[in-house]
């Protein structure tokens, strides 16, 4: 924590000018930061996306493999999303298994797709109860200015969006791989939008001092329908219940937002 | 989704007979263990969680120390047997993810400053997993700190609200949060009416949520009596305990 530590003078600053509606760099609460997502920039993944959400960058590759069902669902394919807070994307990330955070990430990431029903996990299915499709999403931090859920979201979603996997087919009661190549069923689009609470009052994608100074964060995601599908609150402090629905109401016009710019992007 | 069971049936009533804004059975105890600084015991309809917290006490490793507060630490756990199927003692991703969120739900009620360089460690442990664990070991766990005599801002207490066969619901139940539509776990400071944690999945539209929200905190406000006769219940205990002690001292 040592490196991000803001000093008392920036801090103060920080809290008077968004007590005034203003941030340091210039946004309004509710701007997020400048977005550019790309997509197919790894070959060898089976999909993949870069996402910039001001200096916060995020690398997500995909992966498809043939694998068993999860017991409860033999007719479902399966996905699981993982995150790697890389040491080179901060001073303050280490080598070594996923700490609480990079969990947390993953599972809040995770919690979007899956709640929203985002990938047709039926059409996955080779052989029920034997054979599906197993989805892997990993998510990989290369640099760490904050507000890492929803940039990590969105390149969860671009990648899923511009996957492309080997079409199987079952003979015999065994799959075998064909030469053909078919896109991920995705059936919703789910984006999070994130806040910082400062000074009392709801800030959208927050940066890293904004981070470093919150009390609480909140995130909220929002499907294609407009309905909430996930939540997640963090930090060290708590929020009132009308500053909770201040930010879902702000967070439903901000995920249509980014969902238009995600269409834009990959379409 | 299709020919599963009915959530709520023809009566309103959901599977264990509840109405939908209707807690279950709750039996709380402070003072559990002999060896912990403080400690309680929650029954939550079949959920049993037991919490203890050990501290303000010397931080290991050290360099974890914070210069201007004690280090709050928190482990969620479930027991092997407290499940259907015996679930390894190794923490999961998602015991990592609720002991964080219990323990950023307890944060904000601590007054973590008065005791710098030195850790607060709180223990959950499910004896029993019925749903709702998240929020009744929060509940516990304020408990616990409570009766460790660690100075607090307000209790904390947990409650979740949800979605099933279309009709929000209090309180769910393992089977309501695997089948219902939406789960949403709420830790509320009643004296401050802050919400210290805050998670959903499924799906509600904006006003649902705010109907659920709503919700639990009733519901989190019920539970915070409990929780207060709970914490008295100990204290007339100790005095009962103390005044025998004495009564036998002066005895010839």
């Amino acid at each position: 924590m040592s490196s991000t530590i803001v000093s008392r003078i920036r801090q103060k600053q920080i809290y008077e000018m968004i007590s005034a509606g203003k941030r340091l760099d210039g946004r309004g609460l509710t701007d997020y930061r400048p977005i550019k997502i790309e997509t197919k920039i790894i070959e060898k993944a089976d999909g993949s996306a870069r996402v910039l959400l001001g200096k916060t960058e995020i690398v997500t590759g995909i992966k498809v493999e043939i694998g068993e069902p999860f017991s409860d669902r033999p007719n479902d394919g399966t996905f699981t999303v993982n995150s790697e807070f890389v040491p080179l994307a901060s001073p303050e990330f280490e080598p070594g298994p996923p700490d609480e955070n990079s969990i947390e990430l993953a599972r809040v990431v995770d919690r979007g797709i899956r709640e929203s029903q985002a990938i047709d996990l039926e059409k996955l299915c080779l052989i029920p109860g034997k054979k599906v499709y197993v989805i892997f999403i990993d998510i990989y931090i290369l640099n760490h200015d904050g507000n890492l859920i929803d940039a990590s979201a969105l390149a969860a979603l671009a990648a899923l969006l511009n996957t492309k996997i080997p079409v199987y087919v079952v003979e015999s009661g065994e799959v075998k791989k064909t030469e053909e190549y078919m896109s991920l069923p995705i059936r919703d689009y789910p984006i999070s939008v994130t806040f910082a609470n400062i000074s009392d009052k709801m800030v959208v994608d927050p940066w890293l001092e904004e981070e470093e100074v919150m009390s609480a964060r909140l995130t909220i995601t929002f499907d294609k329908n407009g309905n909430i599908c996930a939540m997640q609150k963090g930090g060290r402090g708590a929020l009132t219940p009308q500053q909770i629905i201040e930010a879902v109401h702000i967070a439903k016009d901000k995920s249509e937002e980014l969902r238009r710019l995600v269409v834009r992007n990959i379409g | 989704m299709s020919g599963r069971i009915r959530l709520i049936d023809e009566n309103g009533l959901r599977v264990d007979g509840r109405k939908p804004n209707e807690l279950r059975p709750i039996k709380m105890e402070v003072g559990v263990l002999s060896n912990a600084d403080g400690s309680a015991y929650i029954e939550q309809g079949k959920s049993k969680i037991l919490a203890a917290v050990y501290g303000p006490r010397e931080l290991h490793p050290r360099h974890l120390a914070l210069p201007d507060r004690a280090l709050l630490r928190c482990r969620y756990h479930m027991a092997p047997f407290s499940v259907e199927e015996r679930k390894s003692p190794a923490p999961t991703r998602r015991e990592i993810e609720l002991s964080k969120v219990i323990r950023e739900a307890l944060e904000p009620a601590v007054f973590l400053e008065k005791f710098p360089r030195t850790s607060i460690d709180v223990f959950i442990e499910v004896l029993q997993a019925d749903g709702g664990t998240r929020c009744a070991g929060t509940t516990v766990a304020a408990l616990a700190l409570a009766d460790a005599g660690i100075p607090m801002r307000d209790l904390v207490v947990a409650c979740a609200a949800g979605k099933v066969d279309g009709v929000l619901v209090l309180d769910l139940n393992d089977l309501e949060d695997k089948e219902g539509e939406a789960d949403l776990p709420v830790a509320y400071m009643p004296n401050l009416g802050l919400i210290s944690l805050l998670q959903m999945d499924g799906t509600l539209t904006v006003d649902e949520f705010k109907q659920a929200l709503n919700l639990a905190i009733e519901g989190c406000k019920q539970m915070y009596k409990m929780q207060k006769e709970s914490l008295k219940a100990r204290y007339v205990a100790i005095k009962e305990e103390v005044e025998e002690e004495i009564d036998s001292c002066l005895q010839p």
